[in-house]
């Protein structure tokens, strides 16, 4: 028998997905398929809490062709994100128990599965392999939102198949340098598979000019498919740069150039799940900043900040998701006042827009700060890392500007939209409830944001609640407040307009589709040419070939008896010719 | 070898003169039976018998050797003998298999295309041809070799003319075969005059021992290898000597066709071989001339010229007639390299071509029964009316072009191959242009077949009516084979390179 501590968590999702994927239509059977959705993940998590043992676990060998697959590896850092996506499985599976649709039921069930075994994968062609089923599998999630939505999953799906076979390509030359070993440990960059893999990792958690396909994709899904999307791809990008490029000092810059540029398009754009998007970005650049920086406070902050982004991201999406539900658009021009119908909605989303700005008591206040104090003290070694300081102070008080202030804002103040709508449906209230619940338990200074710490993979010697930490925290975020209102106040704050805001996806949507055209037009206008040359020429030749072998042809007459005779003659005379020369 | 143990003793000590004394016989007896049927069953028997001892020869050959066998106890070189050694006995096997396939596929065949009372004449004449190929190839007698061939070719020309039923210009392709074919034996038997006059004897082992004694003899000798080239080139259709060759395969009945096109060419091409090769010897100037710039001149051109003239027929027979042609220069191109992998490579090819192009007649037959095609034009949609035929087709089309996995792939690999050791390139490209002619010629036939519109009978979609079970067997035993050979060849492939080193032994 195949022992289950063999198997890999994330199969038994994937398996429970396809098994949905399976179960019949109807009401009924939708609520099987709902507790599918919301237990599993709990079963999921509690057989990782099974294999766990504390140390390293590496399991489920396969031998593959000469390879060796190591399917599991449960350690320190990757059992934070098991935990975590098994975690805000059951609440997306809360959030979406309204919904009776069985393509997001079982895409879902399927995604984060392949997130769990990614996560959990000990060698890179396992990663890849479940690197390419979150991509397949999430699309559905898109292309549930609708008929705008089909464009924008192809060019999801496109972008992330490309970057499973980099990742793929990648290993393979990677794994070709160290002598067939595939282990997916620490890579670098010092090999150009690892700079191709790197670059895969790149594409799926939103390095500039890399991260088009999030703001284009998220924003379009469905409401739940929003949701759950924003959970899995990034981290498990972030868990294999963690994994893999510990202290690249590219990242650094990467990350906090992913910090700042985010800021200026948040401000400006009008769908708030954009913003959102936008957002969700900027917060991976702290992420990607933190890893570049490698030291065990930088990293402990990464697994800290992505373990309470997730909850508080999705806090966020879900409270968009539940206005989208009610009002049916998310376009700042359209909402406001909404606290009046909503207000359960709003207190949630206020929570949640806490958290992301780090406000003292509410989650990224303990990890965020993590982050920044490491790059501080990279910086009292290296002076000119005090540019990057710079930069992420400056973002962050960009993410208070626009996730903590002009969602929330926009949403359920500022001018009233005159929409009264019912308060959003329990199952939302519940998931946003728990994940607001959670988002203040892990940042409380008693007993709270030391459960947090205990996860982290290194010793944790920091103390977020000190009195400087907490005085200049207040002091970024009330500049923040300030500079918002003053801007509003006297009207230089960009109104909200309805507009769809390209940026590096110009470069493809736009200019590449003009350049394409371009080409198409000019290659039609050859091509006419050139097959005009061309047929000349062919049917001249054709024409000769033709009248020479054709059974009408000058060879294929059917040669008289006599002629073929007079010629095997002459190939006599021909042979004996030669035959005179050479002797 | 175990396998011998199976076969009675008789029959290995005597199975070299069995194959030809017992269809001589039966054709006796056959031609006069009036029973269509039982004419048939006779025929089957004997070829089956044929097939069997040649089996047993084979497999004789590769356990105990070459081996002469005196007729009537006759010693050489006094007395007429038989020789069986590596170059012959798998054409012996060869043309047996192929004689037993066309057999059982000539039950529906010649029902349709042969008159009614001709019906018994054909299998006796079928056997006499047979009994020809048969002794051309086992005898160790030069003179016999020219009876046999007469025996062979008089039966063709009759078996030729029996299309009639069929198709009214079989008969002036027969008479035009008739005269070529005459003409070509003619040579053959003037040059084998030659080398009597020079040698002083009709065994062939013992003539080439003469020769190599007089270091390749006078001009006599040299005039008596130019007749039996010319005269042997004529009979295995080198270009430019191939004019009888499209006529008689288009409008012969389908069964000799088939049988022609795989094992008469075959045989003429063997005793080119035996001739260039064992009686006279390559390393003597006249002849390794020949071969290096006659034989694979005109090979190559045959490769180019014959398959631009496949592309542009409109008859499929005529297309794969053609082909062969084109074919036979593959062949010629790997003897005229005069290197043991060359040699290997032509042997290889003129066993592949052997079950492709029978193969690929079989199926034009199968077309012409159910239909009454032979234009390509007619071809549209038959993949959707004849499906198994077709797919039978398609297997053969694939190998001919020469498409991994495929008998055609392993013997143009191996051919290019041993082109590229001797360092001619320009071969290797003709090979390739010559391939790429052949995807012309062919892949015209498949996608009207696959992508064409089944024609309208009445309104409607002409039914599917696929080929009886013993015109199809026949067909996938041969598509079969070809497959096998194309995924692993290693029996072929020795067979080929076991001919190849006999014929280099000497001398070399």
């Amino acid at each position: 028998m195949i022992d289950v501590l063999q198997i890999n968590p994330g199969l038994w999702m994937i398996f429970a997905g396809m098994v949905c994927a399976l179960v019949p239509k109807g009401e009924a059977f939708a609520h099987i398929r709902k507790a599918f959705v919301i237990m599993v993940p709990i079963f999921a998590a509690f057989m990782i809490f099974q294999i766990n043992s504390g140390q390293e676990v590496l399991a489920g060998k396969i031998e593959l062709g000469g390879l060796s697959l190591t399917t599991l590896r449960i350690d320190s850092l990757s059992l934070v994100w098991g935990y975590l996506f098994c975690l805000i499985s059951v609440l997306n599976g809360i959030y979406g128990f309204h919904e009776k649709c069985r393509i997001t039921d079982s895409s879902a069930l399927i995604y984060a599965g392949a997130a769990i075994a990614g996560v959990f994968a000990g060698d890179l062609l396992t990663l890849f392999l479940f690197w390419e089923l979150t991509a397949i599998s999430s699309v559905f999630l898109i292309w549930k939102g609708g008929e705008r939505a089909y464009g924008a999953g192809i060019r999801y799906l496109a972008i992330h198949v490309l970057s499973g076979v980099i990742l793929l390509a990648g290993a393979a030359i990677y794994g070709q340098s160290t002598g067939g070993d595939y282990s997916f440990n620490y890579i670098g960059v010092e090999n150009p598979g690892g700079i191709l893999i790197l670059i895969a990792i790149g594409i799926k958690c939103g390095f500039p000019l890399m991260h088009m396909w999030m703001q284009d994709a998220y924003p379009k899904a469905s409401i739940t498919g929003t949701v759950i999307l924003s959970a899995f791809t990034t981290k498990m990008a972030i868990y294999a740069l963690a994994r893999g490029y510990v202290g690249t000092d590219i990242l650094i810059y990467i990350g906090a150039i992913m910090t700042c540029f985010p800021v200026f398009f948040a401000v400006i754009e009008n769908d708030m799940r954009r913003v959102l998007a936008y957002s969700l970005n900027n917060q991976l650049g702290f992420m990607v900043c933190g890893i570049g920086i490698g030291t065990e406070m930088a990293l402990n902050g990464v697994v800290g900040q992505v373990f309470v982004h997730v909850i508080f991201k999705s806090l966020l999406f879900m409270s968009m998701g539940a206005v989208l539900y009610r009002v049916g658009t998310t376009k700042a021009s359209e909402l406001g006042g909404l606290f009046r119908s909503m207000p359960i909605t709003a207190v949630f989303c206020l929570i949640g827009a806490g958290s992301i700005a780090a406000f003292p008591l509410m989650a990224a206040f303990v990890t965020k700060s993590m982050i920044i104090s490491s790059v501080v003290y990279a910086a009292e070694a290296q002076g000119s890392l005090w540019v990057i300081v710079g930069m992420l102070l400056f973002a962050s008080a960009g993410v208070m500007e626009h996730s903590g202030i002009k969602v929330p804002y926009f949403t359920f103040f500022s001018h009233d939209s005159g929409r009264r709508v019912k308060e959003a449906p329990w199952n939302m209230l519940v998931a946003m409830g728990l994940a607001s619940l959670l988002c203040i338990v892990v940042a409380f200074p008693f007993g709270g944001y030391q459960m947090l710490y205990d996860m982290m993979p290194y010793v944790v010697d920091y103390h977020p609640y000190t009195v400087d930490h907490v005085v200049f925290q207040f002091q970024l975020l009330f500049a923040a407040i300030t500079s918002f209102c003053v801007l509003k106040r006297f009207g230089i704050y960009p109104a909200e307009k309805r507009a769809e805001i390209l940026d590096a996806d110009w470069s493809y949507r736009r200019l590449g589709m003009t350049i394409v055209s371009w080409i198409s037009a000019m290659w039609t206008r050859l091509a006419s040419g050139v097959k005009g040359l061309r047929a000349k020429l062919l049917d001249n030749l054709g024409q000769r070939l033709y009248q020479i072998f054709s059974p009408a042809g000058a060879m294929s007459d059917a040669a008289p008896s006599g002629l073929s005779a007079l010629l095997t003659a002459g190939m006599l005379v021909l042979t004996l010719i030669i035959m005179y020369v050479v002797m | 070898m175990d396998i011998l143990s199976y076969f009675p003793a008789w029959l290995l000590a005597h199975g070299a003169a069995l194959v030809i004394v017992l269809p001589l016989l039966a054709a006796a007896i056959t031609a006069i039976i009036p029973s269509r049927s039982l004419a048939w069953w006779i025929s089957l028997g004997v070829m089956l018998t044929a097939l069997v001892t040649s089996f047993g020869i084979v497999a004789q050959m590769i356990a105990e050797g070459s081996k002469i066998y005196p007729m009537g106890g006759w010693a050489p070189p006094h007395g007429i003998s038989l020789a069986v050694d590596a170059l012959n006995a798998p054409i012996l096997l060869l043309i047996s298999a192929m004689a037993v396939l066309t057999v059982i596929y000539a039950k529906p065949a010649s029902i349709a295309e042969v008159e009614p009372k001709k019906q018994a004449p054909f299998y006796a004449a079928f056997m006499l041809c047979f009994a020809g190929l048969m002794g051309m190839v086992v005898t160790g007698d030069a003179f016999n070799v020219f009876v046999f061939l007469e025996v062979s070719s008089i039966s063709t020309y009759a078996l030729v003319a029996m299309g009639a039923a069929r198709d009214r210009r079989a008969l002036a392709a027969s008479y035009n075969y008739l005269v070529l074919g005459s003409i070509g034996a003619t040579f053959f038997v003037i040059g084998l005059g030659f080398l009597y006059m020079e040698t002083g004897t009709l065994n062939m082992a013992d003539m080439g021992r003469i020769l190599s004694e007089l270091e390749g003899g006078s001009r006599v000798s040299t005039v008596a290898f130019a007749f039996i080239a010319i005269g042997l080139g004529l009979k295995l259709a080198m270009f430019p000597l191939h004019a009888w060759l499209p006529g008689a395969y288009a409008y012969a009945p389908t069964m000799v066709t088939v049988f022609l096109a795989s094992t008469a060419t075959k045989a003429a091409l063997y005793l080119l071989l035996r001739f260039g090769f064992t009686v006279f010897d390559p390393s003597w100037d006249y002849v390794g001339t020949i071969l290096t710039y006659l034989v694979v001149g005109l090979g190559v051109f045959g490769m180019i010229f014959a398959s631009l003239q496949a592309i542009f027929q409109t008859d499929a027979r005529r297309t794969l007639a053609f082909s062969s042609v084109a074919q036979v220069g593959y062949m010629l191109l790997g003897i005229g390299l005069v290197s043991a992998a060359g040699l290997a490579a032509g042997y290889l090819h003129l066993i592949n071509h052997a079950i492709i192009k029978g193969g690929l007649f079989l199926a034009l037959g199968a077309f012409w029964y159910r239909f009454g095609i032979t234009r390509i034009a007619d071809f549209s949609g038959l993949s959707k009316t004849m499906p198994w035929t077709m797919g039978a087709f398609t297997v053969f089309a694939l190998s001919l072009i020469g498409v991994p996995f495929t008998a055609g792939f392993v013997s143009k690999v191996n051919l290019a191959t041993a082109v590229a050791d001797k360092g001619w390139w320009w071969a290797v490209g003709v090979i390739v242009v010559s391939s790429v002619l052949a995807i012309i010629y062919m892949g015209r036939i498949l996608l009207l077949a696959y992508f064409g519109d089944v024609p309208q009978v009445d309104g409607k979609p002409a039914a599917k009516n696929e080929a009886p079970l013993m015109m199809l067997a026949p067909m996938w035993i041969l598509a079969a084979l070809s497959i096998v050979i194309g995924v692993n060849a290693d029996l072929v492939v020795e067979t080929a390179e076991r001919a190849a080193s006999l014929l280099l032994g000497k001398g070399a």
